[in-house]
């Protein structure tokens, strides 16, 4: 891990925010073609699928960057339970991040639904025909999404104490624009 | 920092947070009760005493069938999916009766489907779930949550009051009255109802319906003659029936002129709409629902291969959205599946 850096890489900025668009849009999909029996139930649907392949791919690109890169350090005088929570937070993102997408391809896999994306790519089952499997990782990918949506309100919320309240510099850590004159890390 | 610019802070997070987490909650219907969401279409099917746990939430009764469809090539004209290429594909497939009651006898179930998944080396799959009315009884489905909340209703004009504001309902009346019963699954059509879109391979869109017409000879019975032939009478014929031969249906596509209404199952397309003979479903073998192969498969009409796909018809998205309520639900009380056997699933033989 880099220790003098005061900001994720370029790359690790565009992927935050790039990733957060898209599993913000994920999670209103999810949440709003379940709820729906008008005709936009099946492009949502189908978008649902496509966009959770393409998180799958991007969750693991950046957890690879993030193992190669690192992230600049929390400010020295974050309270030990914040520095922790900041923490936890990050692993149960990239597990989530990576779980979400697996569990709907295998609940489709084990539900023997046929999966297909835009542009009719068909992805192989992973998993064999269980209704049993089915339910498990139907119940799996309900609940973690209403937890995942949980996180990324208290992420939301903490992002914004630190840019608003404690302007510790974490905030502009992930900012999408260069604003080092207000970045003042360990300080 | 001062305390207040720093309460205002805490104040504008709070309401970042509360108007995130409100348009989540708006998106899911939580405040709207008014939506009509699949939970509540597929909860309005169940009888006053509750749903037969386990079991599809419609089309209850059942019994599956595997065997073949013979694409004769006609349909390759209309479509580019890899089904209407000349060749044998296998199927597989469910005779069912549209009743939420998994035990009910067969004549007093007016409406028969069935339940079909047609796949091809391609990794195309096609599910389809038809009837045998040659029309759907309602023209939304819309209509259709009001017709399940009027059947159940305590007023006793609700059905009344219904039939009045939906008058298709009543041409689906004269047909339930009037139409011929069978004595087998193998003597009657089943039709898609609802138009969906055929792509050629130049791109050139077809609507199109499609209809399986048995090639059994129809022999028509009332439904006394039904009743005395015993509650699961059906599901013991086809079972005989094809164990001796196997049981054909010519796969037939009906193809719309501008002007006929696509978007409404209620309404049938006028006589004299071009058709095309696709090919024969060949039903070969039939197994029983427990266990077999058609029970954990979900029909639902919007899984098409590429080269067909919905049209304005607002049906079958409704539909894939409640199908997919029903297996959820089933399939999380399988448990529960096998305590619901009756003699129907055991065909004598």
């Amino acid at each position: 891990m880099t220790s003098n850096r005061t900001q994720f890489t370029v790359l690790q900025r565009s992927l935050h925010w790039l990733m957060a668009a898209c599993i913000l849009a994920m999670l209103f999909i999810g949440v709003g073609m379940v709820s729906t029996v008008m005709p936009k139930y099946l492009p949502l649907l189908a978008t649902h699928k496509t966009l959770g392949i393409c998180i799958l791919v991007l969750a693991i690109l950046r957890l690879g960057v993030r193992l190669r890169h690192g992230a600049p350090p929390l400010p020295a005088d974050m309270p030990m339970p914040m520095k922790l929570a900041a923490k936890g937070s990050h692993y149960a993102f990239y597990g989530l991040m990576i779980a979400m997408p697996l569990l709907g391809w295998g609940m489709l896999s084990a539900g023997a639904y046929p999966i297909v994306l835009y542009g009719n790519i068909q992805l192989p089952a992973i998993l064999p025909q269980s209704d049993r499997l089915y339910t498990l990782l139907w119940s799996a990918h309900y609940y973690l999404a209403f937890a995942f949506f949980g996180l990324i309100l208290m992420h939301l919320a903490a992002a914004l104490f630190h840019g608003l309240v404690r302007r510790d510099g974490v905030f502009e850590s992930m900012a999408p624009n260069h604003s080092r004159k207000r970045v003042a890390p360990a300080e | 920092m001062s305390s207040r610019s720093g309460l205002g802070s805490l104040a504008l997070i709070g309401a970042v947070v509360a108007a995130v987490g409100g348009l989540f909650a708006y998106t899911a219907g939580w405040l709207s009760p008014e939506r009509l969401t699949p939970t509540k279409l597929v909860a309005a099917f169940a009888p006053p005493e509750g749903a037969a746990l386990g079991h599809r939430r419609n089309h209850a009764k059942g019994i599956c069938f595997t065997g073949v469809f013979e694409s004769n090539g006609n349909g390759s004209e209309l479509s580019r999916a890899r089904v209407f290429a000349a060749g044998q594909y296998p199927a597989l497939g469910r005779f069912n009766l549209g009743t939420v009651d998994p035990h009910a006898a067969d004549a007093t179930v007016r409406v028969r489907g069935m339940g079909l998944q047609l796949s091809t080396p391609d990794g195309g799959v096609w599910r389809s779930a038809m009837i045998n009315p040659p029309f759907f009884p309602v023209a939304t489905p819309q209509a259709f949550y009001g017709l399940l909340e009027a059947s159940h209703s305590k007023d006793p004009d609700a059905m009344k009051s219904f039939a009045t504001a939906h008058p298709e309902f009543a041409v689906f009346g004269a047909w339930a009255k009037t139409a011929p019963w069978t004595s087998s699954y193998a003597e009657d059509p089943f039709n898609s109802l609802n138009a969906f879109v055929f792509v050629d391979k130049a791109g050139t869109e077809h609507v199109v319906r499609w209809s399986l017409e048995p090639q059994a000879q129809v022999v028509p019975i009332s439904d006394e003659e039904l009743t005395r032939l015993g509650p699961d009478h059906l599901e013991q014929e086809i079972t005989q029936r094809v164990a001796q031969a196997p049981q054909r249906w010519s796969l037939v596509v009906t193809i719309a002129e501008p002007g006929d209404p696509t978007s409404d199952p209620s309404q049938a397309w006028p006589a004299g709409r071009r058709t095309v003979n696709v090919g024969t479903l060949v039903v070969q073998q039939i197994e029983a629902e427990r266990d077999g192969p058609c029970r954990d498969i979900n029909f639902d009409p919007t899984i098409l291969p590429d080269g067909i796909h919905v049209s304005d018809d607002p049906f079958p998205a409704a539909r894939s959205a409640a199908y997919a309520r029903s297996y959820d639900l089933r399939t999380s009380e399988a448990k529960d599946y096998p305590s619901h056997l009756s003699t129907a699933t055991s065909p004598s033989q």
